[in-house]
């Protein structure tokens, strides 16, 4: 159930985030979503793209340094409160999370939650348990998400 | 048994002097001290002008003891003696020049007669003998070919020992890998930092030195540590050997590594080393710390007394398990001229890299910048982030910094900027690292 996030470790300075870009795009890779993380120094970019293998290796190419990151990727309803409904479950199973970011679908009334468990496994029972959202597969993001990809 | 055979090169006559015994060693340091003090003395108006100004005269070197009488030689004599001042024979009789890079001004010129290149071929061939290379192995020399001594003194002490050499020089790391392997290298010679770009560049390359035949590598011409040669040494399953040398003194072949690989055993019936206390130049016993200096003992187109090196060490007092007589010292860790002072503290990058190869996972490539801001020295460290040590989170990578820096401070005892940055943005060496960049009088300019 869990899914493979793409993080590439980046200084922070200006024409770093382009130089990634440019490597996927020129490859050809399509990114269905993304989150950055920045410090003073430097940063973290996270990407969720279906073609994971072939970006992690372009861009090794390009001597980036890319780890592959296993999230979780949950389709909660698309309206308010959606979200903290799922984060109140968590919260009281204690499950902590490392970070998260979502996305919505256009056409749907649904929008998928990445999110960084410490405990993936734990974070997957608990969301199979609870009636109103589900834990996608890969298979179910990179389908879903045909509509509503952004080109890079 | 044979597997125990396997393990002792076999003799190379050219290494009996290694193993004199100690008082034909002195008597032969001797003999060779009071002849080289008069050669010096009658062709090199320098040394003639400073044992005059003492009262010296050749015939007051009596006993080995008497070697401090005479005044030290120090590298700006070599500078202000541009280019042949020091040379002690007719320039007709000079087979070959060599001269440092020279990073400040005029570089240092080093000339060489005919007996004294058969020295270097000698004290290279016991070099190698000493790593336990022989005949039949092919050995790349990647040291620089050209006016610095590392490229043809390698040179030559490989075929004199009657060994393949491959003169490949510096750079092109793409083919040294493609060489290494098409030739079946088993053996390397260049600067640690150097081999460490030659890692990296099999490992781009989808290659894995450990499935190459090599075996050893001599390293030298830069100080390095000893977790730096254990890393070495387990990144590509060699055997890494320290050299000694430097230019002043013949190039590389005043000293090495040998079986044991516990200090360097110096060629001391060619080279003579005293340690002096570097501030007062008071000599020290063996076993203390100190500066090296040395005489060359044999060298007739330049000959070098007292020579201070600048190289910090200390002389060792046991026997080498090896049965060397000629002494060792210890390997040199840091030079007193890429020691840098900040906040009044002495540092030496050679502490920086200890404490960033003692925190887990972290390969040695990295730079000290020092700036000055508002008067005050600032250091910064930056290391260069690998895929082994790199987290997706932020938490673990700030973990990783402040460890990185802790370990740092604990050896140096001043805080330092630490800064992650990404692969490959770091300046590669194709020759001597470039550790230290110092800003600071640029701020002040």
């Amino acid at each position: 159930m869990k899914i493979q996030q793409l993080s590439v470790f980046l200084e922070n300075k200006p024409g770093q985030m382009a130089g990634v870009f440019d490597i996927l795009g020129s490859n050809g890779v399509n990114i269905i979503t993304m989150s950055t993380a920045d410090t003073e120094q430097f940063g973290i970019l996270r990407i969720i793209t279906r073609e994971w293998e072939k970006a992690k290796t372009v861009l090794e190419e390009g001597q980036f340094v890319v780890n592959l990151t296993p999230v979780v990727a949950i389709q909660v309803p698309h309206k308010p409160g959606g979200l903290s409904s799922i984060l109140a479950i968590f919260q009281k199973q204690n499950i902590n999370i490392e970070y998260m970011y979502a996305f919505p679908c256009a056409h749907t009334t649904e929008a998928v939650l990445i999110a960084r468990f410490e405990d993936p496994d734990a974070a997957i029972k608990v969301v199979r348990e609870s009636e109103n959202f589900k834990a996608l597969t890969e298979e179910d993001v990179f389908k879903e998400k045909k509509a509503c990809e952004i080109q890079s | 048994m044979t597997a125990a055979l396997d393990q002792i090169a076999p003799f190379h006559p050219k290494s009996s002097p290694d193993y004199l015994p100690v008082d034909q060693l002195r008597q032969l340091q001797l003999q060779r001290l009071q002849q080289i003090v008069q050669h010096s003395y009658d062709n090199v108006p320098l040394f003639r002008k400073r044992m005059d100004k003492r009262s010296i005269a050749p015939s007051d070197i009596r006993t080995l003891e008497d070697i401090q009488l005479l005044p030290f030689t120090v590298k700006t004599d070599l500078r202000d003696e541009y280019p042949l001042g020091l040379l002690a024979v007719p320039m007709k009789d000079v087979v070959r020049l060599h001269a440092s890079s020279g990073t400040t001004g005029k570089p240092i010129v080093v000339a060489y007669n005919q007996q004294d290149l058969g020295t270097w071929a000698e004290v290279m061939t016991r070099t190698f003998a000493a790593c336990g290379l022989h005949a039949g192995d092919v050995v790349q020399n990647a040291y620089g070919y050209g006016l610095f001594t590392g490229g043809l003194g390698v040179h030559y002490g490989i075929e004199s020992l009657g060994a393949t050499v491959v003169p490949i020089s510096g750079g092109n790391t793409t083919r040294q890998v493609m060489l290494m392997k098409d030739f079946g290298t088993t053996v390397i010679c260049c600067t640690p930092s150097y081999f460490l770009r030659i890692i990296d560049k099999a490992n781009e390359m989808g290659l894995d030195l450990k499935d190459f035949p090599i075996r050893a590598g001599v390293f030298g011409a830069e100080p390095w540590t000893d977790s730096m040669r254990r890393r070495i040494e387990q990144l590509t399953d060699i055997k890494a050997f320290d050299i000694y040398g430097l230019s002043e003194i013949i190039g590389p072949g005043v000293g090495c590594h040998c079986s044991a690989q516990e200090g360097l055993h110096i060629f001391e019936d060619h080279f003579y080393p005293e340690i002096i206390d570097p501030e007062t130049c008071e000599p020290l016993p063996d076993g203390t710390e100190g500066e090296l200096v040395l005489s060359t003992l044999s060298k007739q187109a330049m000959p070098m007394l007292r020579y201070r090196t600048r190289d910090i060490t200390a002389i060792y007092t046991e026997e080498c398990s090896c049965g060397r007589t000629i002494r060792r010292i210890r390997r040199i860790g840091r030079r007193s001229d890429d020691m840098f002072i900040i906040r009044g503290v002495n540092v030496f990058p050679s502490q920086i890299e200890t404490a960033l190869l003692n925190v887990e996972g972290t390969l040695p490539h990295y730079q000290i910048i020092l700036t000055k801001h508002n008067d005050m020295d600032q250091i910064e460290v930056q290391v260069e982030v690998t895929s082994e040590h790199f987290s997706d989170t932020i938490g673990a990578l700030e973990r990783l910094r402040k460890k990185l820096s802790a370990a740092i401070a604990e050896i140096i005892g001043i805080r330092v900027n630490l800064r992650l940055v990404e692969p490959h943005t770091i300046q590669r060496s194709e020759g001597k690292a470039k550790r230290v960049i110092d800003k600071r009088a640029e701020a002040e300019s």
